[in-house]
């Protein structure tokens, strides 16, 4: 089941790589998503390999740049990383938090073949 | 979400998303940008950006028709189908009630439910990508055209039974409502906390098993209210009926 997300998503990313590179090779596509979005990094990039070895974005470079979930406390004012997904505070356990990071799930750029 | 820049040698553009192509590719130079050979093209869209503006438009189209819309989630087996046939067996005389009912391959549950709904459209997710495990709102788009909006005042979708994959896709729904059954486990919300942060309401389903399990409800609520502290919880049994009422009247207040 959990590959069929990643396929989705796989899917999705292809798809707008495909319409922002219109038709120029692509070398790399770049990619950011949070540690919130239970994305598992290496069935994207086997969904991704799987989906784009046929197609003209064959051998194109997924380059995943994963977020950590870091919230902000109303509280105590500190900062802190998520090793779980609950939402509190690291410092004084606090859940009066901000999700500072952690929900990205956004294609942010492509590197093509610059056409002569 | 045009995204304007300047280069170098002074042309401007701006980037879309909304299926606008990339179409200056020898204006400008981009070489600036990465190394000699290669230009990077600024996209900046949201990964789900296409199906998020297929969700809008069905939300669009419901609100048109004065239609309110539940997206019903759960695990396989947590009893969605079940409690939805007890919900149009104590609303269908008063509220009428489209399904669309996703399976990944089957019309099983949209037959269960057929004597009780109004209108029953099925979407079976095979038809997509490999069977996909969840509706996405060009999916629920497809079923939506197969119901007589204009004759309903609720529309249900049933979606595929999975924790990780609908809790992702807006389909254009006005509320994600999640069942839970008390057979899965305490923990799940910590496993799954992008399904269960993602609802505004729980059902804890089948409570009337709870004497024969070691389940323990303060233990599961506690992980619940970590992980998505704004989620209401209604407990129920869709076998007895417990607490069914209940959320029938949440149901019927929500109407228009």
């Amino acid at each position: 089941m959990t590959l069929v997300h990643e396929l989705s998503l796989a899917q999705a990313i292809a798809d707008t790589t495909a319409r922002y590179a219109d038709g120029r090779p692509v070398s790399s596509v770049q990619v950011r998503i949070g540690y919130f979005r239970q994305v598992v990094p290496d069935s994207l990039q086997f969904a991704w390999e799987l989906l784009t070895d046929d197609s003209v974005l064959a051998g194109a470079v997924l380059a995943v740049e994963h977020v950590p979930a870091v919230v902000a406390c109303a509280g105590c004012g500190a900062h802190s990383q998520l090793d779980l997904p609950v939402l509190a505070c690291g410092a004084c356990g606090g859940t009066d938090v901000t999700m500072e990071s952690g929900d990205e799930f956004m294609i942010e750029a492509i590197d093509v073949a610059e056409v002569a | 979400m045009g995204r304007f820049h300047t280069h170098t040698d002074g042309t401007v553009h701006t980037h879309h998303d909304d299926g606008h192509r990339h179409e200056h590719r020898d204006v400008g130079d981009h070489r600036g940008y990465t190394e000699t050979g290669t230009v990077r093209v600024e996209v900046l869209e949201q990964l789900l950006s296409e199906n998020d503006r297929v969700a809008a438009e069905n939300r669009r189209t419901l609100r048109d028709a004065g239609v309110r819309s539940v997206n019903l989630m759960s695990s396989p087996g947590a009893g969605k189908t079940t409690l939805l046939r007890e919900t149009l067996r104590r609303l269908g005389d008063g509220l009428r009630i489209g399904v669309v009912e996703g399976d990944i391959a089957t019309s099983i549950d949209a037959d269960r439910l057929v004597d009780f709904a109004h209108s029953v459209s099925l979407v079976n997710t095979s038809a997509g990508f490999g069977g996909e495990c969840h509706l996405d709102a060009v999916m629920v788009r497809a079923g939506l055209q197969d119901l007589p909006l204009d004759d309903l005042d609720l529309v249900v979708i049933e979606n595929v039974g999975n924790l990780v994959c609908p809790a992702e896709f807006d389909v254009g729904e006005d509320a994600k409502v999640m069942v839970f059954s008390v057979t899965e486990g305490e923990d799940k919300p910590l496993k799954y906390p992008v399904m269960f942060r993602s609802c505004e309401l729980v059902l804890v389903n089948k409570v009337d098993l709870l004497p024969h399990l070691d389940f323990e409800l303060d233990r599961f609520l506690d992980h619940l209210c970590a992980v998505n502290p704004a989620a209401d919880v209604m407990l129920i049994s869709a076998r007895t009926g417990e607490g069914v009422d209940a959320w029938c009247d949440r149901l019927r207040r929500a109407r228009g």
